[in-house]
């Protein structure tokens, strides 16, 4: 079971109140974690990740274990802490802007 | 009795105000969807309680919500905006080719007969419409590929497909305009389009009496007279008496011919509206004076409209979607500013008084007027 912490507008566009659990089929990567995100969440797509070139938002960010995995991390396999669940994949807002 | 709605989208949410034919008694509901950027919301003429919205933000892109129930509940609808094939290049600011790309949605135009049916008008210029209440969406992509797409450019605020007007006589006949590219028409119901900027002339591009590039920054039309149109342009309040095949200007007396509104009173359509700002560098009424600006004669004699407006220290803009009119036997004028206020006149705008005073800067106002 994988944990993921939304930005509070996605929360609130997903109707959810606190973190989102998720059983990912096959290998953990962000990119997977993030297809059955917006699997089970639909309103989600498009909001994260741009629809066609499938990349991240600039001013959207992935944190694993307290490391910045925004940058050309995507498809790599997520650490034990965040695959069992112990540590949440942190999708963040930029904090920035008026 | 009848009763009016308005829906109002700010730089940070969506309001809806309501009141009864009076129109001197509000009732305020929002922020709907905190936080995030309502460029537009239109409620569709064929079932007034079906009701389209555009949400977007720097952070999460473009949504699309939808209610049924008048604006009390919203669902969202499909958000995907894919341009048809190759999208290919348009001029940057600095004339290079720069490819198309998708940024937000700027006006939602209901169909006048199908509440499932609506066309986007969005930022980088193109025209989508969906069949199916907003769950999917299509480009109408003859506009984009008529062939002066690559000559097109941005204005200032990006280049965006801003003004979509239906004719209710023709279904096959929809007007649209786009800074800085100008405005266009359709007759073959979006296959094929052609520029109609025809008698504009835009002093700062390189050539006055181009075919596009013209800074549009609005058209209003009286639903009467589908062959009639008013146009703010970027400076020039202009008119054309045959479906944009020609303009003429009728600034007349205007104190200064910039702004971003204008439209047309719901029952006399020679009687217009704009608010003149001071110029494109100092976006604000001249003299620190909020003024809307009447003619009767459509263009050319203007008189200024300030009872119940502020006379001194207002510097406020008010943005291309943000005035609308009621269809109320005696018409109600709105409009919203960037300072927060939605003024609202129920005289055809002899008088004006705040229906709100400190929301955040608005960026559209439409009105419903409900039996």
């Amino acid at each position: 079971m994988i944990r993921v912490v939304l930005p509070a507008h996605l929360r609130t566009l997903a109707k959810v109140a606190g973190e989102v659990e998720l059983e990912v089929e096959g290998r953990a990567t962000i990119t997977s974690v993030l297809d059955a995100l917006e699997k089970r969440y639909p309103m989600l797509q498009g909001t994260i990740r741009d629809h066609v070139t499938r990349k991240r938002r600039p001013f959207v960010r992935f944190f694993v274990c307290e490391e910045d995995w925004s940058h050309d991390m995507t498809e790599v396999d997520l650490p034990e802490p965040v695959v069992s669940g112990k540590d949440p994949l942190l999708l963040v807002g930029a904090i920035a802007g008026g | 009795m009848s009763q009016v709605r308005v829906l109002v989208g700010t730089k940070k949410g969506a309001f809806i105000l309501t009141a009864d034919g009076k129109r001197d008694k509000w009732e305020v509901t929002g922020p709907h969807f905190a936080g995030w950027e309502l460029y537009h919301l239109k409620g569709s003429p064929a079932d007034p309680n079906r009701i389209y919205a555009s949400q977007s933000s720097g952070w999460f892109g473009q949504l699309i919500q939808r209610s049924n129930d008048g604006g009390k509940t919203w669902e969202p609808v499909d958000n995907k905006f894919v341009y048809d094939g190759i999208p290919g290049t348009h001029q940057w600011y600095d004339g290079t080719p720069h490819p198309w790309e998708f940024k937000r949605v700027w006006h939602l135009e209901p169909s006048l007969t199908d509440p499932d049916t609506v066309y986007a008008g969005v930022e980088d210029a193109a025209i989508f419409r969906s069949a199916d209440g907003g769950k999917s969406w299509n480009e109408l992509s003859g506009l984009r590929g008529h062939g002066s797409g690559p000559r097109w450019q941005p204005g200032a605020g990006g280049m965006c497909l801003h003004t979509l007007i239906l004719d209710p006589t023709n279904p096959q006949r929809i007007y649209i305009a786009i800074s800085a590219a100008g405005a266009f028409r359709t007759d073959d119901g979006g296959v094929t389009w052609k520029p109609i900027n025809q008698g504009l002339r835009s002093a700062q591009i390189p050539d006055p009496n181009a075919d596009v590039g013209h800074c549009v920054h609005h058209v209003a039309m009286h639903p009467s007279r589908p062959d009639v149109l008013f146009m703010q342009k970027h400076w020039d309040i202009m008119r054309s008496d045959n479906a944009g095949e020609l303009w003429r200007e009728v600034s007349g007396n205007l104190p200064t011919d910039f702004g971003f509104v204008i439209d047309v009173h719901a029952h006399e359509p020679e009687t217009i509206y704009v608010v003149p700002i001071k110029s494109d560098s100092e976006h604000f009424p001249p003299e620190g004076k909020l003024r809307v600006y009447r003619s009767r004669t459509g263009g050319e004699e203007w008189e200024p409209l300030t009872k119940g407006l502020p006379q001194s220290d207002c510097y406020v803009n008010v943005y291309r979607d943000a005035m609308a009119v009621d269809s109320m036997e005696s018409c109600g004028i709105y409009f919203g500013t960037t300072g927060g206020q939605v003024y609202a006149s129920a005289d055809s705008g002899d008088s004006w008084a705040p229906i709100v005073r400190d929301l955040p800067a608005v960026l559209s106002v439409e009105v419903q007027t409900l039996a």
